[in-house]
This record gives structure tokens, C-alpha cells and sequence, in this order.
């Protein structure tokens, strides 16, 4: 029941979308139980071979699904995701499931609350099936970072789903779920969703509640959904938008019905394009399933013009002080005291945080530690941080003029399709290059979605990213829609 | 900005961020942070003098972000039974640690 459509030689199989799962609960033709143990079933089969859960949390879907069922004999009103399987990438926390992200010294822990975003969901009827596996921290742009192993990309195994929401993004192009949350810092939810052919979405920062994630770079992080088509991911940004007490960042703006929204033809929209996303790094079969995304919104009648963004180039240098700094802070939480990991033997305090912490994190995760440290330490914070804090000011503020004369902006998400597990492991600055399109609408804070723009002659899915300014998301998505009626 | 990271530079921030190194994982970490440092070294192309320091967005004007702070009142929170059953080491109330002072 579970399976569509399933591509031979790879895991590809494509979800029903949520309006037909819906109509097929409202009718009683499908029980949610019935659904809940098929996505069960399925990910038992598949999830050995593509590593994209890391646990499950069956008894609380199933509890779930038996109030749909019920609901559905009744034949009372369903909640707007009544009997959805999704997926939770695991730096959001849900009570009393292992919360890991990725990572050894968070072994053992069973947060005592949920993620306001996973809380929103569940009241809205949605099944949630598991933890997905992540980069550690969600530190990553490949999901090889993980201390539980590498995602495999369903699209073909031999490559990462990209970082660090590889498995959110791996788990609805494989059919593990109908749609997932992911968190996006730096391009997390944007590039995983590109190299695995799905719709993913970075909200404008505040409009989804970081209540009960991980915190990676706080003024960096928001919690993205991510789905098989725009409508859906759309439907899913209303649900778990909106302002939160428990997160003083979050925005007290409206929340609209962006899946209506999206309805709305692009035709008379303005869209920019920026030369500076098309440079020489650009993998040309990427710039070519891009430059087809173009011309089909010029046919859907958008006025297509170019945009200039020069600062993009100092984007990446920007990202890795202002994130590494704010992930510096952010860490030092985790010291074995209070829960988690604790390194056995110590016979000081200051000696349990020091192992705790060596024997607990990763290699890149240090790495950003270590880089962060050193950034903010006494000597070098006017250099390197309040350095990047102005050019983070002059890269927004860029944005803003150029939305002043177009609505959306279109680019590449990733400058390449996914590689080869391993391919860029050894090397963090290659690594780093793969968010060069992604980190600067993070800056920015401004929203946007990845949406599948064609293959390569490989058959590995390009991305298109389309962005739009604070708040905008709905012209993002209509925009998003055109590209995916294209079917380019 | 074009300070070199030295083997004395990663101990003392080894100490600031209670990270331990291993002599083996030293060399790499230090090759590591230099090349980044390098590439970071591109933002010295830029004249930021008198650029106002962003560090959050929401002060960038109207973006959406929170309008006013909360209201300063007592709000339930988690029970500390919940909370101490994911300590390491407790005794209920306390969490336990190794001891801070030797004498």
C-alpha cells in the first residue's frame, strides 16, 4: 500500500500525495493503522540498505492512527494531516524517544518534552513514524557525519542524500515517509532535498518555533519541512508556523494557507536571476537543468531579469565564523553532567568535562568547535567575528534591494548533484564549497524551497532554489509550482 | 587576520572549550583550521568600516520578528523527576559529579 511506484535499480518510489491519503482515510477505503503498518513494514525492508531511521517511535503513531480510525468510523471532521506518516530528523526532540543528532554523547538520552514543531504536527492528526538519521549537530553536508553511519541516497546508493537532513530528505524520495522534518543552518534542509529529487523548505527565520531542536547556530536555525510535491510541503510549513512563547525569536505574523496560496499562477511574477550563482564552479549539466526551470517560468509568464548579488562570493567565509561561533556556545552544554554521555574514570570534574566531551564528538564537529573557540577567543573576535557580523549586514542588506525589484530569485541549490560517499570526506573545505548557493539566504534570514529542476544524464535529480524575501513564502511556492507543472 | 594558528594557540583553546586533543589528531586539526582560516582571510578584501555588526536578523527592520518581549511571570515547567531520570549520575535532586576540589 505503502509503494506507488517503485524506479528499478534504485529505492525511488513516490508517495501518495496528502490529499489523496486524505480522501482515502475520510472515505474509509484505508486505515491509518493499516497505512502506519505498511510505512513500518517498508522502511523494515528498505531502511538496512539506506540507514535513514535511527529509531522508532511505533507506539505513538499507532496511537495516533487509532484516534484517525476512530475519528474516520464516526465520520467526524479529520485534522488537516489526519493520518499522515512522517518523519523527524533527529535534533528534534520528542518526549521520551532517543534523541541522538548523530552524535555518541548524546547516547541515552530521552528528552522529557517535545519539539513545539513535532507537537504541532501530532495536533494536526500526523503519524509520526521515527528519528531520522542526520550529520552530527547537524554538522554536515553529507550525512557522513554521523556517528550511526551514512544515509545512502535512494536515487543511487553509491552516493550521500547530502547534509545534514540526509535522512529527511532520503526518507520521502524512498517512500519512507510521506513527508519529514528536517533543520536547515546553512542549506541543510535545500541541498539534501536537491540531491535526492524532493521539495524542501527553508522557512524565513522565526516563522517556525526552535523550540526543542538541537541548537546548532541559533541565529542560523530553522526547522524546514520537507515533501514529495510543493502543495504538501506548503500545507505542512501552516501547520507548524506561527508565534511560540517558548521561542522569543519566533514571529508573531500571521500564518497563512500557503497550500492555497500556491494555487495562485506565477504568470506576472518578477524573477531575478543572479550571474553570481552561475560562475565557473557550476556543474554545467546542473546550469543546464536550471537554465530549462527558466525558461519554463518565462513561458509561464514571469518576468524573468537579471539580478546582482556581489557579495555571494564572501558568503562561505561568513557562514563558517558566524556559525562556528554560535555552535562553539551553543556546546557547551553538552559536558556529561545533566544527561547524555559521561566519560567513565574521571577524577576531577574539570577531567569528566574534557573526556566527556573527546570521547562524545565527532571529528567535524570539533573541528567547528575548535574554529569557533578560536574566533570568538581574546585577540581575534574583532578579526573574525564582528568581521563577518558586518559582512553579514552587507549580504543581507543586498537581499533586501534586490527584492525591492523582483519577487523571487531563481539559482542552483547545489553547484553539483550528489557525490560519491567518501569522494569529499577527507576535506573540509570542499565540503564547505557545497553550501555556496545555500548560506546566503541562511544570512539573510529570507525564506525559500529547493524543488526539482531535471536530471543530469546520470539521472541524478538538480534543484532549483527559489527565494523570496522575509516572509514571502508564498510567492516561493507558487513560483515552486510552476517549476514542478513544467516537469522539466 | 593572517595570524597563523601554532600548536600553543590550539592548547589554550583546547582549555577555553574543555576539548581534549590527542598528539595524533593535533597535526590534522591544526592543517585543518589554518587552510580555513586562510580561505576566511578572503573578507579582508572588504572595506567594512562602519558597517553596523548584524547579528541577528531581526534587526534588519520589518522582518517579521518578535515585536515586543514576554511578560515576566512564574510558568510551569518540567517536573524535576523527569528531568533528573536522564542524569548521568544523580540522587534525585542533585546531579553528581566528580569532586571539584582536591585537597
Amino acid at each position: 500500500m505503502a509503494t506507488e511506484t517503485q524506479t528499478a535499480g534504485s529505492f525511488v518510489a513516490k508517495p501518495k500525495t496528502f490529499g489523496e491519503l486524505r480522501a482515502e482515510i475520510a472515505a474509509r477505503r484505508v486505515k491509518a493503522s493499516d497505512l502506519a503498518a505498511s510505512y513500518y513494514q517498508r522502511i523494515e525492508k528498505i531502511n538496512p540498505q539506506l540507514n535513514v531511521y535511527l529509531s522508532l517511535t511505533k507506539d505513538r503513531a499507532l496511537a495516533q492512527a487509532a484516534r484517525v480510525d476512530d475519528l474516520a468510523t464516526k465520520g467526524d471532521p479529520l485534522p488537516p494531516l489526519a493520518g499522515i506518516p512522517v518523519g523527524i530528523k533527529d535534533v528534534l526532540i520528542m518526549r521520551g524517544a532517543p534523541a541522538t543528532a548523530g552524535s555518541k554523547i548524546l547516547q541515552g538520552y530521552q528528552p522529557p518534552y517535545d519539539c513545539t514543531a513535532v507537537a504541532r504536527l501530532e495536533a494536526a492528526g500526523a503519524m509520526l513514524l521515527g528519528k531520522l538519521n542526520c550529520d552530527e549537530f547537524a554538522m554536515g553536508s553529507s550525512n557522513e557525519n554521523s556517528v550511526y553511519g551514512p544515509v545512502r541516497n535512494p536515487v543511487d546508493p553509491e552516493r550521500v542524500p547530502g547534509g545534514s537532513s540526509g535522512g529527511s530528505a532520503a526518507a520521502v524520495a524512498a517512500n519512507l515517509a510521506v513527508a519529514t522534518l528536517g533543520t536547515d543552518t546553512g542549506g541543510s534542509v535545500r541541498q539534501p532535498a536537491s540531491f535526492c529529487g524532493v521539495v524542501g523548505v527553508l522557512p524565513t527565520y522565526g516563522r517556525v518555533s526552535r523550540y526543542g531542536l538541537i541548537a546548532f547556530a541559533s541565529s542560523l536555525d530553522r526547522i524546514g519541512p520537507l515533501a514529495a510535491n510543493v502543495r504538501d510541503a506548503a500545507s505542512m510549513l501552516s501547520i507548524i508556523a506561527g508565534h511560540d512563547p517558548k521561542d522569543a525569536t519566533s514571529s508573531p505574523a500571521p500564518v497563512e494557507d500557503y497550500a492555497a496560496a500556491s494555487d495562485k499562477p506565477a504568470a506576472g511574477l518578477r524573477i531575478g536571476v543572479p550571474a553570481e550563482y552561475f560562475d565557473e564552479g557550476l556543474d554545467p549539466e546542473v546550469g543546464a537543468g536550471i537554465e530549462k526551470g527558466i525558461e519554463a517560468l518565462k513561458a509561464a509568464g514571469c518576468q524573468v531579469k537579471p539580478v546582482s548579488l556581489p557579495h555571494t562570493r564572501y558568503a562561505v567565509p561568513t557562514y563558517y565564523l558566524v556559525a562556528t561561533a554560535e555552535a562553539s556556545a551553543n556546546l557547551a552544554r553538552f559536558d556529561g553532567v545533566r544527561y547524555g554521555y559521561r566519560s567513565p574514570n574521571s577524577a576531577t570534574l574539570s577531567d569528566m568535562y574534557s573526556h566527556s566531551r573527546d570521547e562524545g564528538f565527532g571529528a567535524e564537529v570539533k573541528r567547528r568547535i575548535f574554529l569557533g573557540t578560536y574566533a570568538l577567543s581574546a585577540g581575534y573576535y574583532d578579526a573574525y567575528y564582528l568581521k563577518a557580523q558586518q559582512v553579514r549586514r552587507l549580504l543581507a542588506e543586498e537581499f533586501l534591494r534586490a527584492f525591492a525589484e523582483v519577487d523571487a530569485i531563481v539559482t542552483p541549490t547545489s553547484p553539483f548533484p550528489a557525490f560519491k560517499l567518501g569522494e569529499r570526506a577527507d576535506d573540509p573545505l570542499a565540503m564547505y564549497l557545497a553550501d555556496i548557493y545555500t548560506v546566503t539566504a541562511s544570512l539573510a534570514g529570507i525564506c525559500g524551497v529547493s524543488v526539482p529542476c531535471g536530471a543530469t544524464s546520470a539521472g541524478l535529480p538538480v534543484g532549483m532554489q527559489i527565494l523570496a524575501s522575509h516572509l514571502r513564502e508564498s510567492t516561493a511556492f507558487r513560483v515552486g509550482r510552476a517549476i514542478e507543472e513544467a516537469k522539466i | 587576520m593572517l595570524a597563523k594558528v601554532t600548536e600553543k594557540d590550539m592548547e589554550r583553546v583546547a582549555e577555553l572549550a574543555h576539548l581534549e586533543l590527542a598528539p595524533e589528531e593535533t597535526g590534522r586539526m591544526l592543517r585543518d583550521l589554518n587552510a580555513i582560516l586562510d580561505y576566511v582571510a578572503e573578507l579582508n578584501e572588504l572595506d567594512t568600516m562602519g558597517v553596523v555588526p548584524l547579528a541577528q536578523v531581526s534587526e534588519l527592520g520589518d522582518v517579521g520578528g518578535p515585536s515586543a518581549p514576554r511578560a515576566d511571570r512564574l510558568e510551569p515547567s518540567l517536573k524535576r523527576d523527569a528531568v533528573m531520570t536522564q542524569a548521568p549520575e544523580s540522587d534525585r535532586s542533585f546531579f553528581k559529579v566528580p569532586k571539584v576540589i582536591d585537597r
